[in-house]
């Protein structure tokens, strides 16, 4: 039995490694630009992702003061749509896993 | 006082163009400059802001671009067309509003980044004998009707 235990450990690890892995979400992050307008920059989170106006601003202003923010969050099929959206309207929008 | 709105949403929620011939003239030569770079120069420097990468790693970006490349170019297409068919309305629809906003924001992306736009300060650099003196007004001309265009769409997002 205690010979067991530990084999049985290193053959649960790896594959719960693998799930908090598979687990982390991706994030999709704005980067600030030059030519983007704020109103159009707030505008375009309000009719991406339904947010209002109060949180569109904020996110809008974050981008603007520190360069960039974090938009959206969720599996990595939801991040590229997003990240497709965005691009679509010619927002600096890149993704990664958090 | 020389200031007169172009862009207006009516109370029905269509949004008005009050554009002087001259200026749908000018508008009218956009869209098609815009649209021979994205055949005939798809590498050419000034579209970089159209299309930014999504990942870091290059596979993955290559993935990416393979699936969605075509589908980000023919959306910037057809919002030119928008802009070319409607020029003579005086009125849009949401829809077509909706249009113009990512045509007129892709021309602006374009000329930003040829001007090496790197803050607000762009008209400061505007003198007569600049050669990129009527690019900058371009520009200036084009965020000034964008901004009037979010003005009248904004109502529609409010919540």
């Amino acid at each position: 039995m205690t010979t067991l235990a530990p084999a049985e450990v290193e053959v649960e690890q790896p594959r719960e490694a693998d799930e908090v892995e598979h687990d982390r979400p991706w994030i999709v992050i704005v980067w600030n630009d030059p030519i983007n307008l704020m109103s159009y920059v707030t505008l375009v989170f309000q009719k991406l992702f339904g947010y209002d106006l109060a949180k569109a601003t904020k996110l809008m202003l974050q981008v603007h003061n520190e360069g960039k923010a974090v938009v959206s969050s969720g599996t990595r099929e939801k991040a590229e749509y997003d990240v497709a959206r965005l691009h679509a309207h010619g927002l600096w929008a890149t993704m990664r896993q958090d | 006082m020389f200031e007169r709105r172009r862009i207006e949403r009516t109370p029905g929620g269509d949004i008005r163009l009050r554009l002087p011939r001259d200026e749908r003239a000018l508008l009218r030569s956009l869209p098609g400059q815009l649209r021979r770079l994205l055949v005939e120069a798809p590498e050419d420097p000034s579209l970089e802001r159209l299309f930014p990468p999504a990942y870091d790693d290059a596979e993955s970006e290559a993935e990416y671009r393979g699936l969605m490349g075509d589908e980000l170019l023919e959306g910037r297409r057809r919002a030119l067309r928008v802009i070319e068919e409607t020029l003579d309305e005086d009125r849009l629809t949401k829809e077509q509003a909706e249009a113009w906003l990512t045509a007129l924001n892709d021309l602006r992306l374009v000329l930003g980044t040829r001007l090496d736009v790197t803050d607000d300060m762009l008209l400061e650099r505007l003198r007569p004998d600049d050669p990129d003196a009527f690019e900058i007004s371009l520009y200036a001309y084009l965020s000034w009707l964008q901004e009037q265009l979010v003005e009248a769409l904004a109502h529609d997002f409010r919540t």
